[in-house]
């Protein structure tokens, strides 16, 4: 482990990759052994030579020696081995290339099927293209081939060209007058071979690394065995890895076509054997090839060969390279804490004594660092390893019995590995990671508890809850790297989000409720609920104002608590979350308190809900504040004010209970004969269909013609009995106070509670689907009346009969597989355009470029304008600065 | 591109859907390619078959300025070099 920025040993620069096909030159060379044997083991249980573990294949047991490089096993690189062939053979995957090939070259002489001198021309042009546009040179020769393939005689020899069939993934068949006739792969190499290396080239090959007739195989390459481990199980049964499975097949059918080659089996043995090598062949590069017989162990599970361990998610590439897993990071169960800042998360003690920072002692913190290294690992706040400088060696605390003395002999230069203490700046994370503050950093609170603990606050942009979620956090461990995450990636530098500008971090559920509790108009507050709150809120830098009412008693409003946290100066009017049906009005005096209005920093009228203050809601008082006052303001504001909330409704209880959507007989009556008149109607709609007077929809057909009418009657019923049951209610009902604020819920679940459920619907139609001719065996055939189709009369107060929570379940069912197909498309998506525009930059100059410096955009968003530090999308909000002058200029209203 | 060809219908660089473009004269483009540091083939491109292109009568090589209509910043000016493809 190397703790600073790398010394002066030597750098590489990967210029660039290029895959190319193996030489059978070069498998030849590189290999060290041949194998002949189908078998693995003698029958005393060593290896075979000439089979599959010959030791040649490098050393893998403790204490071998490697009998081709002499080393030991941790210093042998493995080595190749090779399979000579009997008869050659195609690699699977390159069938469609060796096709377009020899589509477009003679048969006879092997010359590309364009006449000469055109032929030099067009090589120049591709040679040109391929230096400066590669993917263009690749769109050329494509072409170049097209229009070879169409000719029909040879220009250079003469010889009549024919079709080419292929049958994927690898067998070619040429039609010839007589009928088709197969390739075989050593006809197929004999055409490859003739083919020049400039005709190659204008077909796209590179016949200086791949000359086309390596895609013939005529031996080929065995891994060695570090890359094929076999693995002892407890009971000393070997088990092999299923290339060697693979591999052991190949050898077989190789072995038995030999044996007919050399016996003169009858050709069509012959072929037979030919075939199956082949197959066997495609198996091991690629098991899952179309129209192949795949390999499978005798339990019919199927071989991972080469393609398998490099495809989809846990392969080579997705799993182990582009996803690795890292060191210093740490997982587990979040819960919430209300009373820790949002900048801060609650880490265990047993996480903080595991995950560690270098902390390089100096004259300054010696006697930190001692102290550390006294407590030793399993005290906290310990250390795990000291580094000392001037003997270089590390040492492990754990082994480490004279801790008095290894904390004496600390010295500036020295590192230790400490323990994660109160302060450090960590990331933190939760999946899906979709937009920027599904990772930010926060300050580490050392706590007791298993899990970690996060503000309710920051629910909002890690998309987290309490049921069980868990979440990711990684200890960043240099300094740039800390300082780099405490600028960039702090909680509070998220508030507002880019993604619509306005603010993430925000007010949710009980902290709305609780705003509202406090600005509304009866709230008042005797000194020993002001003191009570400002004590959640801890923070005693503000002034108590002059109560509102003195007499009896002194007594401060909601209002005037709230201003103390207002900064001076501060101006915002705008609409509550309550300003909608009968509370609508848009006067500065509102009478139902809807309108709100801060001026100079004090809260004068209208109160707080989800419209000022909540998450998620861009152009509110919360988002002018951080968008204005920066977002240590913000911060403060986050961690005092809402604390008060909270507090607000710890003092006043708040609950739902039966009680809240009781509604009286009476009105429960009204409520039944509007049913009855609907359902009245309905049969009406249904009589007027039967006998084909019903007014016909235009564009749709009588019977969504009814359907759509019934639909709209039963929507319009709902709508009014959940009316005629909210009117009932009054304004301190605590399910209606959550809806109207925002907080949770809205008239519909009320609604649906107090008054009626409504309509099911199954794709926005009434349930149709069950039996025949109807949706239950409770209802008679052809029942086309509410309750038969979906209608529910009940509530959730009085309870559900069977057949109306049937209809329910069927249509909440539908809401669930939405959700579930919804993410999984919206997954890939996201993935798709996260790898498209993941290197993309805004440059310096405000160019967005990619990384090979072209020019995306000439200016990021085509106005430079970052989307976070605007007002919903716009850079300036020209309302907001003339109003600020008018209060300047004292020409506003207010102070 | 064979003469036989019809050209577009001129009255298609007047149409409110299609943004201004204009050909940049040798200087001009140099001017442009330095300013933002590039080569000519790191542009966006335009291919010498898109109508306007051939209105205009732009070869391979040449850049054309594009001034647009920006819903976010009133105007915004881009430029591509023309491509033979
Ligand atoms: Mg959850
Ligand atoms: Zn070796
Ligand atoms: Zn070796
Ligand atoms: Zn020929």
């Amino acid at each position: 482990m190397s703790y600073g920025p790398y010394g002066e040993e030597e750098r590489y620069t990967i210029s660039g990759i290029r895959f190319s096909l193996l030489s059978p030159r070069e498998i030849r060379e590189m290999a060290k052994v041949t194998v002949i044997r189908a078998d693995i083991y003698e029958s005393d249980g060593s290896p075979i030579m000439g089979g599959l573990r010959d030791p040649h294949f490098g050393a893998i047991e403790p204490g071998e020696r490697c009998p081709v490089c002499g080393n030991l096993r941790q210093d042998c690189p493995g080595h190749f081995g090779k399979i000579d062939l009997a008869r050659p053979v195609m690699l699977p995957h390159l069938g469609e290339h060796i096709y377009r090939l020899l589509q477009a070259t003679c048969r006879n002489c092997g010359r590309i099927l364009i006449p000469n001198d055109k032929a030099a021309y067009m090589l120049q042009v591709y040679r040109r293209l391929k230096e400066r546009w590669p993917v263009l040179a690749d769109i050329f020769a494509e072409e170049v081939a097209k229009g070879a393939s169409s000719t029909t005689e040879c220009p250079h020899c003469g010889t009549k060209q024919y079709k080419l069939r292929l049958v994927k993934p690898y067998y070619l068949y040429e039609v010839r007058e007589e009928g088709e006739v197969r390739l075989t792969p050593s006809e197929i190499r004999e055409r490859l071979e003739r083919i020049p290396d400039d005709d190659a080239e204008l077909l796209g090959w590179d016949p200086k690394s791949s000359r086309p007739e390596w895609a013939v195989l005529t031996v080929l390459p065995v891994p060695p065995l570090s890359v094929r481990p076999s693995i002892t199980t407890e009971s000393s049964q070997r088990a092999e890895d299923d290339l060697t499975h693979a591999l052991v097949e190949i050898v077989r059918q190789n072995e038995r076509l030999k044996n007919f080659i050399a016996s003169s089996a009858p050709e069509s043995m012959i072929e037979e054997a030919w075939n199956t090598l082949q197959n066997v062949i495609a198996a091991y590069i690629d098991n899952e090839l179309p129209n192949i017989y795949q390999l499978s162990h005798r339990g019919r599970k199927q071989l991972k060969t080469i393609a398998q361990r490099l495809k989809g998610k846990e392969g080579r590439l997705r799993g182990n390279l582009n996803g690795k897993r890292v060191n210093f990071s740490s997982r587990t169960v979040i819960s919430p804490d209300p009373l820790i800042s949002i900048n801060e998360v609650g880490v265990p003690v047993e996480v903080a004594k595991i995950l560690t920072v270098p902390m390089v002692v100096t004259p300054y913190n010696i006697e930190d660092a001692r102290r550390y290294v006294l407590n030793g690992p399993y005290k906290w706040p310990g250390a795990t390893v000291v580094y000392k400088k001037r003997e270089n060696v590390k040492i492990d605390l754990r082994y480490q019995r004279n801790l008095r003395q290894l904390a004496e002999s600390l010295e500036p230069g020295d590192i230790v590995e400490r323990h994660l203490i109160d302060g450090d700046i960590v990331l933190f994370n939760r999946q899906p990671s979709l937009h920027r503050m599904s990772i930010m950093a926060h300050r580490v609170r050392v706590m007791p508890g298993r899990t970690f603990r996060l503000n309710l606050l920051v629910c909002a942009p890690y998309n987290a809850d309490f049921d069980g979620d868990e979440m990711n956090l990684h200890v960043p461990r240099l300094d740039e790297a800390r300082a780099e995450a405490e600028e960039l990636l702090l909680v509070e530098k998220h508030i507002l989000t880019p993604r619509y500008g306005g603010p993430i971090i925000g007010g949710r559920q009980d902290y709305i409720s609780g705003a509202y509790l406090l600005t509304v108009k009866t709230t008042l507050l005797d000194i020993n609920k002001v003191r009570e709150l400002l004590r959640g809120v801890s923070d005693a830098s503000v002034e108590l104002p002059e109560p509102a009412i003195l007499r009896p008693r002194p007594l401060w409003t909601g209002k005037q608590f709230i201003s103390m946290f207002l900064p001076k100066g501060f101006n915002f009017r705008g609409r509550a979350k309550i300003n909608a049906g009968d509370l609508k009005c848009d006067s500065e005096d509102c009478f139902y308190d809807s309108y709100v209005v801060v001026s100079d920093g004090r809260l004068l009228e209208g109160v707080l809900d989800k419209n000022t203050i909540g998450a998620e809601q861009p152009e509110s008082l919360l988002h002018y504040l951080v968008l204005e006052r920066g977002s240590e303001e913000g911060r403060r504001f986050l961690d005092t004010v809402f604390r008060a909330f909270i507090k607000m409704l710890e003092l006043k209880g708040f609950t739902v209970s039966l009680s809240d959507v009781l509604v009286p007989a009476e009105t429960m009556k009204r409520i039944k004969s509007m049913v009855a008149n609907a359902k009245n109607d309905v049969i009406d709609l249904i009589r007027q269909y039967n006998e084909g007077t019903l007014e016909i929809i235009p564009g749709r057909t009588p019977e969504e013609s009814l359907e759509l009418r019934i639909i709209q009657r039963l929507q319009r019923l709902r709508d009014e009995a959940g009316k005629t049951a909210i009117d009932y209610m009054d304004v301190f009902n605590n399910a209606f106070i959550m809806a109207r604020t925002g907080a949770r819920g809205s008239d519909i679940n009320i609604t649906q509670m107090a008054a009626m459920l409504g309509q099911q619907t199954v794709r926005g139609r009434r349930i149709t689907r069950g039996f025949r001719t109807r949706t239950l065996p409770h209802f008679k055939p052809g029942d086309l009346s509410p309750e038969a189709r979906g209608f529910v009369a009940g509530n959730f107060r009085d309870g559900l009969s069977p057949h109306e929570v049937f209809f329910h379940a069927a249509g909440g069912r539908e809401g669930l597989v939405d959700t579930a197909v919804k993410t999984s498309q919206s997954g890939y998506m996201q993935r798709r355009l996260i790898n498209a525009l993941q290197d993309l930059y805004v440059a310096y100059d405000g160019t967005v470029r990619d990384s090979e410096n072209n020019i995306i955009q000439f200016r990021y968003g085509e106005d430079g304008i970052d989307p976070q530090k605007t007002y919903h999308g716009r850079a300036v909000n020209i309302d907001r600065i003339i109003e600020e002058v008018k209060n300047v200029t004292g020409g506003g209203a207010g102070a | 591109m064979p003469s036989t060809v019809k050209q577009p219908d001129r009255r298609i660089l007047d149409h409110f859907l299609v943004p201004k473009h204009r050909i940049l004269s040798l200087e001009e483009a140099v001017e442009v390619l330095n300013k933002l540091g590039i080569k000519p083939w790191q542009l966006p491109r335009i291919s010498v078959n898109d109508p306007v292109i051939r209105l205009l009568g732009g070869k391979p090589g040449d850049i054309v300025e594009i001034v647009r209509n920006s819903p976010t910043a009133g105007e915004y000016v881009t430029y591509r070099v023309v491509v033979s493809y």
